[in-house]
C-alpha cells in the first residue's frame, strides 16, 4: 500500500477531532437529580459490577430501574463491566453502590471518554479503514478521502464524544459495518456474526435486521434452495442461534429473567415518540395529538402498518435481486423507514440511518453529503442542550469542506451521477420535458441549507415567544422531517429504478 | 455559497488546507491555557485602561509588560474589540480574570491574527522553484511545504493550546523572508525592522538580515571568482535601507524617549536577572553541560571527592529551580552565554559574506543563527526553537540533505515542547497532533525525494525511534513508580537531555553542510 502514510493521517485527524470534542460538556452535566446519559452509562457499571447477573434487570433495593435502569441487551451489560473493573482499579468511588450517584469529577470524565474513544478505535475505525479500502473501482486517494469523510461525520462524533450517550454507537455499528463488509465479500457466517452481536450490543440495530436477512436469504435463493443455497441458509441459521445463545447464557437459566431482559429491552409502554423527533409522529402533532387522541395498542399498530408497508418494496426488491449495492440502499431505507413511521424513536436514532447513508457516500456524494448534513442538524435542539454549539458548527464546517474538496460534490448533479437517469428516462416516456430534476435538486439544496442555517442562528439567538417556548425544535424537527421524507422517495426510486439502469448500460455496451 | 463550493470543489487545496487547520484550531478552544493567557489579559487591560507613559511602570500584576512597544499597541487595538466581549477583562485588578467570553475572545484573536501567517505561507509558497513537481497534488513541493508550515504542530500547541501570538509573528518574519526572496529588499527589510519592535526575540536573527542586505543589496555586483566587488556600493540602497530601520524603531521608541522612559522600556526587556536556564531546561547546550554537571557530582560523591555539605542543596533535588548552581564544572555568566553565542554564530556569517550564496544562502544562515542563538543563549524558553523550525521547512522541501536535517530538528524539537503541555485530557491531543505532523513529515518528504538516497542513516533512525519509548516512560511508566515524589524531576531531565543531543546534531550537521556546500554560481554555470 503506497500510500499507507496519508491513510495514518486521515485516521490521526479523525481521531483528533473526536478527542478534542470530548473536552466539551456532556449531557446533564451537574444537574441533579437525575443528571442524563452520562450518569447512566456510570450507573450500569455501578450495578453491573456490585449486583449478581441475576439482578441486573430486576427491580430491587439496589437497582432501582427508574433511576436509568439498564435498558439495553447483555453485550452492553458485559461491556460496563469490563469498563467497570478498570474503574475499579483507577477509584473505587467511582462505582461505589449507592454512594456514588451522581459522580461527577475531571478524573472521571476523563476515564468516561477514554472509553469511548478505545472502543472506537479498537471497533468502528478499522471497520471503516477497512471498508473503504475493500471499495472497487476507485483510486487510493479517492479511498482515504472517503475514510475522512466517513470518520469526520459529525452526527456519531458529537452523540458518543460529546452529549456521551449512554450506549456506544460507535461500538454497534463498528459491528454492524464489520457485518456489512463481511456479507457484502461472501463471508457470510462471519459477517451475520458480527452483526449478530451488534444486535446483542444495542437492540436498535434490528433497524438494519431486514436487509441483512434479505440478502442472505436473496442469496440463498440464488443458489438455489434445494442444493448449495439450503445448507449456507442452515449454516447462516446455525450461526445467528449460536450468537445469540452465547450472548444471551447468564439469562436463559430461568425464563422469566428472559421475558424480564425483553420487557426492559421494549418498553412498549413508553409513548409513541420521545422529546422532538424529526420524524412522521411528531411533525404530524403539531396539527393533531395523535398521542392523547388514539389508545396506545392502535398507535403500535398503525406505526408498525407504516413502518411494514415503507419497507416492503425494497425489501422484495433485494431478495429477488441481492446485490452489495442493492443491499447498501436497501440499509438506508429500512433504517429511514423505522426512524420516520416505527414506535417510540429518539432523535439519536438518525444516526442508524446516517451509518448505511455514509457506505454509499462514494457513490452518491451529493445527495449523501446533504442527507448527512440534515442529519446532523436534525439533532440541533439535543446537542444545544448540552452546550455543544461550538463544536456541532466546527465539526459540520469541517465535514462539509472534506465531502466538497474529496468528491467535488457541486460538479456531480447531473442525472447519472445522482443515479436518477433510468428514473427520468421511463418519466420521460410519458412526459418528455422532464429534463429539470438535477437542477430542482441542486435549488432544493441549497434553499435547504440556507433554511438550516438561519433556523440555526434563530434558535441560538432569538428568544422564542412565551406561547410557544417549543417552537424553534419544532420548527428544526419538522423541517428536517419533510427532508427525510424527500430523501426515502430519492432512495426508493434508485432501488427501484436500479437494474433498469444496468440492463440499459449493457444495451449501450 | 455556490461560489465557495467551486473554490473548495476546483482543487483549491490550499483554502481547504487553511480552513481544515482554522477549525482544529477553534476545537482547541476549551482546551487548557498557561500562565500566558493571564499574561496577554494583563497586558490589554494595562493598554487599555492606562496612559502610555504608564505601560512600561505599571506592576499590579507580576505579569508585567515586557515586549517592545508595537506589541503593546498591537494588545491597545485589540482591546477594542474585547470591550464588546467583556468589559471587566480590561480592568487591571481583575487578576486571573477568566471568563468564557474572555476566553473566546482571547482564544479567537489567536486564530484570527493567524490570518497574517496564512498569507505569508502563501507568498512562501510561490517563491520554491516547482521543477521538481509531481503528477499528483500531494506529492508537489509546494503542497508539502504549505502542510508543513500552516499545520506546524509546535504552533498548534504553543499558539492555540498553551496561548500566545506566534502565529502572526512568525507570518511577519515568513512574509519578510519571501519579499527577500522575491528581491523586494526594501519590504523585507521594513517587515523584519516591525517584526523587531513586536518581539525582540527576532534579534537572535537579525545578524542574518543585517549582513546579507548589506552583502547582497547594498553592493551590486561580484567578481567573477564571486568575492566582493568594493567599488560596486550603492549609497542610496544604504541610506533608503538605514532611514527605513530608523523610522520604524522611532515611531516604536520615540513616544517613550520623549517620555524619558528608555531605560525603564530596556530594563523591562531584558531582564537578565533571571537564571541560566528556564524552569524546564531548554534542550540546548546547557541542558548537557547542567547534566553532565549533575553526572558529575553524583560520582564525585560516590567516589568520595567532593564535600556532600558543600554542595549546595537546590541543584540535587531538583531540576526546576531557577536558579542552577554548578558544583563541580564553572558556572555559567551571561557574558559568557553571548561570547558563546556570537562565537557560534560568526562562521555563518562570514560564510554569508564571504560566500553569497543569494536568498538560500541568506535563509541557511538566518537558520544558523537562531539555532546558535537557542544553543547557546542566556535563559532560553523550549519554545524558540520553532524560530529555526519554521524557515527550515522552506529549505527542506528543496534539497534532500536539507530535508533530512529539517526532519530530525523538527521531530526532537517539537518533542522537546510535550512538557509544555502536563494536563491529562490534553495528553492525547499532544500525542496524536505529533503523530500527525511527525508522520506526514516524514512520509511526505520520503516520497518527494525517493530517487535519491535515505533520508536517515541507521543512527538517526534508532534515535528518532527512541522518542517513542521515551515518551512512554515519562508519561505512562515514570508516575505509577516509587520514584515519582522523590526524583520528579527525572522526566524532565531525560526529556531535555535527550531532545539536547538531537538538536546539537541538526546544529552540527546543518553548519557542515554550509560550510562545505559548493558555492552555488559555480554549480549553475556548470
Amino acid at each position: 500500500m503506497e500510500k499507507w502514510y496519508l491513510m495514518t493521517t486521515v485516521v490521526l485527524i479523525g481521531l483528533t477531532v473526536r478527542w478534542t470534542v470530548s473536552l466539551n460538556s456532556y449531557s446533564g452535566a451537574g444537574k441533579p437529580p437525575m443528571f442524563g446519559d452520562y450518569e447512566a452509562q456510570r450507573h450500569w457499571q455501578e450495578i453491573t459490577f456490585n449486583l449478581p447477573i441475576k439482578q441486573w434487570y430486576f427491580n430491587s433495593s439496589d437497582n432501582n430501574l427508574l433511576y436509568w435502569g439498564l435498558d439495553y441487551p447483555p453485550l452492553t451489560a458485559y461491556h460496563s463491566l469490563l469498563c467497570a473493573h478498570v474503574a475499579k482499579f483507577i477509584n473505587p468511588d467511582w462505582i461505589a453502590l449507592h454512594t456514588s450517584h451522581g459522580y461527577e469529577s475531571p478524573a472521571h470524565k476523563l476515564f468516561m471518554r477514554t472509553t469511548v474513544f478505545i472502543a472506537d478505535l479498537l471497533i468502528y475505525i478499522p471497520a471503516v479503514v477497512v471498508y473503504c479500502y475493500c471499495l472497487k473501482d476507485m483510486s487510493t486517494k479517492k479511498k482515504i478521502a472517503n475514510i475522512l469523510c466517513i470518520l469526520l461525520y459529525p452526527g456519531l462524533i458529537l452523540i458518543d464524544y460529546g452529549h456521551f450517550q449512554n450506549i456506544y454507537n460507535s461500538v454497534s455499528l463498528g459491528f454492524a459495518l464489520w457485518g456489512v463488509l463481511g456479507v457484502s465479500y461472501d463471508w457470510d457466517l462471519l459477517g451475520s456474526l458480527a452483526f449478530c452481536l451488534a444486535i446483542n450490543y444495542k437492540q436498535m440495530e434490528l433497524y438494519h435486521s431486514l436487509p441483512f436477512f434479505c440478502f442472505l436469504l436473496g442469496k440463498c435463493f440464488k443458489k438455489g434452495l434445494t442444493g448449495k443455497g439450503f445448507v449456507l441458509l442452515i449454516k447462516l441459521a446455525c450461526t445467528v442461534v449460536a450468537s445469540f445463545i452465547f450472548c444471551w447464557l447468564p439469562f436463559f437459566t430461568e425464563s422469566e429473567q428472559t421475558l424480564q431482559v425483553l420487557r426492559r429491552l421494549f418498553p412498549v409502554d413508553r409513548g409513541l415518540f420521545e422529546d422532538k423527533v424529526a420524524n412522521i409522529w411528531c411533525s404530524l402533532s403539531v396539527f393533531l395529538k395523535i398521542k392523547d387522541i388514539l389508545p396506545r395498542h392502535i398507535q403500535i399498530i398503525i406505526s408498525f402498518c407504516f413502518t411494514f408497508l415503507s419497507l416492503l418494496p425494497a425489501c422484495i426488491k433485494l431478495i429477488l435481486q441481492p446485490s452489495p449495492k442493492a443491499f447498501r440502499f436497501t440499509l438506508v431505507t429500512c433504517a429511514l423507514s423505522f426512524f420516520l413511521f416505527s414506535f417510540h424513536v429518539h432523535e439519536k436514532s438518525i444516526l442508524l440511518v446516517s451509518f448505511p447513508v455514509c457506505l454509499v457516500l462514494s457513490e452518491i456524494p451529493f445527495m449523501s453529503t446533504w442527507f448527512l448534513l440534515v442529519s446532523t442538524f436534525s439533532m440541533l435542539p439535543l446537542l444545544l442542550k448540552d452546550e455543544l454549539l461550538m463544536p456541532s458548527v466546527v465539526t459540520t464546517m469541517a465535514f462539509f469542506i472534506a465531502c466538497a474538496t474529496s468528491f467535488s460534490i457541486f460538479e456531480k448533479t447531473s442525472e447519472e451521477e445522482l443515479q436518477l437517469k433510468s428514473f427520468s428516462i421511463s418519466v420521460r416516456r410519458y412526459l418528455p420535458y422532464f429534463t429539470f430534476l438535477p437542477r430542482i435538486i441542486q435549488h432544493l439544496f441549497l434553499i435547504s441549507i440556507i433554511i438550516m442555517v438561519l433556523l440555526t442562528l434563530m434558535t441560538v439567538t432569538l428568544d422564542p415567544p412565551q406561547k410557544l417556548p417549543d417552537l424553534f425544535s419544532v420548527l428544526v424537527c419538522f423541517v428536517s422531517c419533510l427532508k427525510f421524507l424527500f430523501f426515502f422517495i430519492y432512495f426508493n426510486i434508485i432501488i427501484m429504478w436500479d437494474s433498469k439502469n444496468r440492463r440499459n448500460q449493457k444495451k449501450i455496451n | 455559497m455556490a461560489a465557495f463550493g467551486f473554490a473548495l470543489g476546483g482543487g483549491n487545496w490550499f483554502s481547504a488546507l487553511v480552513l481544515g487547520v482554522t477549525l482544529l484550531k477553534c476545537l482547541l478552544i476549551p482546551t487548557y491555557h498557561s500562565t500566558d493567557f493571564e499574561v496577554h489579559r494583563n497586558w490589554l487591560a494595562i493598554t487599555h485602561s492606562l496612559p502610555i507613559s504608564q505601560w512600561y511602570y505599571e506592576a499590579t500584576s507580576e505579569w508585567t509588560l515586557d515586549y517592545p512597544p508595537f506589541f503593546a499597541w498591537f494588545e491597545y487595538a485589540l482591546s477594542h474589540v474585547a470591550r464588546y466581549f467583556d468589559e471587566e477583562m480590561l480592568n487591571v485588578h481583575n487578576l486571573n480574570y477568566a471568563s468564557s467570553k474572555t476566553l473566546l475572545f482571547q482564544r479567537f484573536s489567536v486564530i484570527f491574527t493567524d490570518a497574517l501567517f496564512v498569507y505569508a505561507v502563501h507568498e512562501c509558497c510561490k517563491c520554491i522553484d516547482a521543477t521538481k513537481a509531481g503528477k499528483e497534488v500531494t506529492e508537489k513541493p509546494k503542497f508539502i511545504l504549505s502542510v508543513l508550515l500552516l499545520w506546524n504542530f509546535g504552533l498548534l500547541i504553543v499558539d492555540h493550546i498553551h496561548f500566545q501570538y506566534n502565529g502572526f509573528l512568525f507570518g511577519l518574519m515568513l512574509l519578510s523572508i519571501a519579499r527577500l526572496f522575491q528581491k523586494r529588499h526594501m519590504e523585507g527589510a521594513f517587515l523584519f525592522a516591525a517584526l523587531l519592535h513586536f518581539k525582540h526575540i527576532y534579534l537572535y536573527v537579525a545578524p542574518a538580515y543585517g549582513i546579507y542586505l548589506l552583502r547582497s543589496y547594498c553592493f551590486t555586483a561580484n567578481k567573477p571568482d564571486g568575492s566582493i566587488q568594493w567599488n560596486s556600493f550603492n549609497f542610496v540602497r544604504f541610506i533608503s535601507l538605514g532611514l527605513i530601520v530608523f523610522l520604524v524603531s522611532a515611531l516604536s521608541l520615540g513616544p517613550f524617549l520623549a517620555l524619558n522612559q528608555l531605560s525603564q522600556v530596556f530594563s523591562r526587556l531584558f531582564p537578565f536577572k533571571r537564571g541560566l536556564c528556564h524552569a524546564y531546561w531548554a534542550p540546548n547546550f546547557w541542558a548537557l553541560y547542567n547534566a553532565l554537571d549533575k553526572v558529575l557530582t553524583v560520582i564525585g560523591l560516590k567516589l568520595k571527592l567532593l564535600d556532600p555539605n558543600k554542595i549546595p542543596k537546590a541543584s540535587m533535588t531538583s531540576g526546576l529551580v531557577q536558579q542552577f548552581q554548578h558544583t563541580v564544572l564553572p558556572s555559567v555568566t551571561p557574558l559568557a552565554t553571548l561570547i558563546c553565542t556570537l562565537v557560534a554564530i560568526l562562521p555563518s556569517i562570514f560564510c554569508l559574506w564571504f560566500k553569497p550564496q543569494g536568498s538560500r544562502g541568506f535563509l541557511r544562515c538566518l537558520i544558523l543563527c537562531a539555532l546558535s542563538s537557542f544553543m547557546f543563549g542566556w535563559h532560553v524558553h523550549e519554545k524558540a526553537i520553532l524560530l529555526a523550525v519554521l524557515p527550515m521547512s522552506l529549505l527542506s522541501v528543496g534539497k534532500a540533505g536539507d530535508a533530512s536535517i529539517f526532519l530530525i530538528l523538527t521531530t526532537t524539537g517539537h518533542y522537546s515542547l510535550f512538557p509544555l503541555l502536563f494536563t491529562a485530557p490534553e495528553l492525547p491531543i499532544k500525542i496524536l497532533l505529533m503523530l500527525l505532523f511527525t508522520i506526514y513529515s516524514i512520509s511526505s518528504l520520503k516520497t518527494l525525494f525517493r530517487k535519491e538516497k535515505p533520508l536517515f542513516n541507521w543512527m538517526e533512525t534508532f534515535y528518532l525511534l527512541g522518542l517513542g519509548p521515551l515518551e512512554v516512560f515519562c508519561e505512562f511508566v515514570f508516575p505509577f513508580t516509587s520514584w515519582k515524589l522523590k526524583y520528579s524531576f527525572i522526566p524532565l531531565l531525560l526529556t531535555s537531555v535527550y531532545c539536547a543531543v538531537g538538536i546539537t546534531y541538526a546544529w552540527f550537521k546543518l553548519y557542515v553542510s554550509v560550510l562545505t556546500d559548493p558555492p552555488v554560481s559555480k554549480t549553475k554555470k556548470q
